[in-house]
């Protein structure tokens, strides 16, 4: 198991009373295997994703059964081991990538520096590896975009940038965390077919953070559905987008435009009535009960568990409660 | 860049222009003749009155006198103080080096301590480094110069006796004049050597931290607010999730983006020095410019006045392009 995550709790504490942005999640990830995460904004994806790389701000309270990447405690590390974790063994890629890349330093600078702190290079070395991985996420003339600051380049291109810097220590797991929402429709594509390129090139552990069920339909092995901070939907990727048991799937899965009705022209596509629960007051029950049309009275008492595929106690068939 | 920078300094050109035009009419606008202030009681005599009126080419139109003013000042010739009747361009060469070396010192204390507080405040943001160092930049802030100089000089100079009270060197040093700074200059004079440039020194320790305080103040907490911001920009995410170590992340990432408005505030420190030069040189008899120019005013030097603002003014523009251009070096989208 590359990934081990049991029981994860993040807390904040706040002003107005303790925050949970994550409760109770578990999930873990194989070598070489894709996850997609899927959810709205607000659920509690990117701050999964900051506490597996030691980045959580210093009000945010952890506490796990489990929490491992490689059998290896993570909650427990100095930050030491973390500086040798981050970048090499766990490397991120980020939503806006303009404002990812520091824009005082040139591509090349960025890069060099990565590979002088994980890799035993000289100056020399190090530059020609940075051309190297500039080529392999595609940069056409990588020697003169190597020269060049960020704003000098494109969205697409500093994200090709920001994957060279990541991928520039081989490491095992890469996530990508909304990696393509800043971009121009026609470029996502580009990105994320480089990104399952190098994954499978790679053999690299790959999670794919995002709001948009279908970045990760064709990229991904498994998927896992957040709601709330709690993990409401896991399966393997096909199984969920074709047979959808909880309520919040089937409805994020209704809300994306396919073919069919974008040619209906005045159909409106459906969405999930409310918004994601202010998460100092949260709900009883489950957390999507107040949203869920499919809701009954045990739905508002008791939390359903995340024992199963889908926590749910009305879990859908075919689009319809059993 | 080079581009960028030729820009900037032919940018100056305009703005020397428009200084020489304000400094030209601004002794014209005051109140007063000065030929009546040359002559005293002889301006009563017509003839005499005409004769000098031609001599200083007051007989003339504005325009012609602008002119030749401009033409003087671009050869150097800034005319001649009434009190010393030595060329103003002398009398503030040899004043400017002292001004220039206090100047130089309390930037550097300001900077050289400004920077690092403001960047420990900002990490270590609302606790006690935080709550003390920015209370202290507050009092610091708030102290006026005149008082701030007396303390020093009590507490320092009087009590304590650690420093002297005035001037820029013992009397015992005869110092032979190549840059017409001490620090320097009383290493390479035949009778300096350490202990004049100690002397020199320990004179100019005090001066420069009346005159550094409120710079000094200025720059920690613009460093704080400036680093604070950058510290929350997804770069230093990037940076951090690369493994690179924090004091990499926070001098190397973040401090250089942050550098941009510090910059800012040094070119405005820098032309502010001036007024603090008035101040501190009044009170520890530091023989600058600062003094100078209030000792002119005093006497209604009017030639003095006159060449004393173009050429103030034109420093202070200068170090404003230079500023510039450091900007230029801490912003690469400025670059275009």
């Amino acid at each position: 198991m590359l990934l081990d995550v049991q029981n994860l709790t993040i807390t904040f504490d706040t002003k107005y009373g303790p925050l949970t942005a994550v409760r109770d999640l578990s999930f873990s990830l194989k070598m070489g295997e894709t996850l997609g995460v899927v959810g709205e904004s607000g659920c509690g994806k990117s701050i999964t994703n900051l506490a597996i790389m030691g980045l959580l701000p210093t009000q945010a309270k952890i506490s796990a059964t489990r929490l491992a990447f490689e059998g290896n405690d993570l909650v427990s590390m100095s930050e030491r081991q973390w500086q040798r974790l981050r970048g090499k063994d766990i490397a991120m890629i980020f939503q806006d990538p303009m404002s990812a890349l520091n824009p005082c330093y040139t591509v090349g600078h960025q890069l060099v520096e990565t590979l002088l702190v994980h890799r035993d290079f000289s100056k020399k070395e190090a530059w020609s590896e940075s051309l190297n991985l500039m080529e392999q996420v595609g940069i056409p003339a990588p020697s003169e975009r190597l020269k060049a600051y960020p704003h000098e380049l494109s969205g697409g291109m500093a994200q090709r940038v920001m994957i060279a810097m990541a991928i520039s220590s081989n490491p095992k797991l890469l996530i990508a965390d909304e990696p393509t929402t800043a971009l121009d429709v026609t470029i996502q594509d580009q990105i994320l077919r480089l990104l399952k390129d190098l994954q499978e090139k790679r053999q690299m552990s790959l999670m794919l953070v995002t709001h948009d069920l279908g970045v990760v339909a064709q990229n991904t092995d498994r998927i896992q559905v957040m709601y709330a901070g709690e993990v409401v939907e896991s399966g393997l990727t096909q199984e969920v987008i074709h047979h959808p048991t909880h309520p919040y799937t089937s409805g994020l899965l209704a809300g994306h435009p396919t073919a069919e009705v974008s040619t209906k022209g005045k159909a409106r596509l459906p969405s999930i009535p409310g918004m994601v629960p202010d998460l100092r007051h949260r709900p009883q029950g489950c957390q999507f009960h107040p949203r869920c049309s499919y809701a009954q009275d045990k739905c508002r008492r008791e939390m359903p568990s995340d024992a199963g595929p889908t926590r749910c106690f009305y879990p859908l068939s075919n689009g319809r409660p059993a | 860049m080079l581009k960028a920078v030729l820009k900037k300094i032919l940018n100056l050109i305009p703005t020397l222009l428009g200084v020489s035009v304000l400094a030209f009419l601004l002794i014209r606008l005051v109140p007063g003749d000065p030929i009546m202030l040359l002559l005293g009681e002889r301006g009563a005599d017509p003839q005499m009155y005409a004769e000098m009126k031609r001599t200083m080419g007051l007989d003339r139109s504005l325009l012609h006198q602008y002119f030749t003013f401009l033409s003087n000042v671009l050869r150097g010739d800034f005319g001649y103080s009434i009190v010393s009747k030595r060329p103003v361009l002398t009398e503030f060469l040899d004043r400017f080096p002292a001004t220039l070396e206090l100047g130089i010192m309390a930037m550097t204390f300001a900077i050289t301590l400004g920077i690092p507080f403001g960047i420990i405040a900002a990490v270590k943001r609302n606790t006690i480094f935080d709550y003390s160092l920015m209370g202290a930049g507050l009092v610091g802030y708030s102290m006026p110069i005149f008082w701030w100089g007396l303390m020093l000089i009590i507490v320092f100079s009087v009590k304590l006796g650690w420093t002297p009270v005035s001037g820029r060197i013992d009397v015992l040093y005869e110092i032979e004049r190549h840059t017409g700074l001490l620090l320097i200059d009383s290493w390479m004079s035949p009778d300096g050597g350490f202990a004049a440039f100690k002397s020199a020194l320990s004179h100019l320790i005090l001066p420069a931290l009346a005159m550094g305080t409120i710079p000094l103040a200025v720059v920690a907490r613009m460093t704080r607010s400036s680093m604070l911001e950058v510290l929350g920009e997804d770069y230093i995410r990037t940076a951090r999730a690369k493994g690179l170590p924090y004091v990499r992340v926070v001098i190397v990432h973040a401090l250089r983006n942050a550098m941009v408005p510090i910059i800012t505030i040094l070119g405005l420190l820098f032309g502010s020095i001036i007024t603090g030069a008035i101040l501190t040189e009044m009170i520890f008899s530091w023989p600058g410019i600062g003094k100078w120019i209030v000792f002119s005013i005093n006497a209604r030097d009017y030639p003095v006045i006159q060449g004393g603002v173009v050429m103030i003014a034109s420093l202070v523009i200068l170090t404003n392009t230079i500023v510039d251009v450091l900007y230029l070096w801490a912003n690469p989208r400025m670059r275009q």
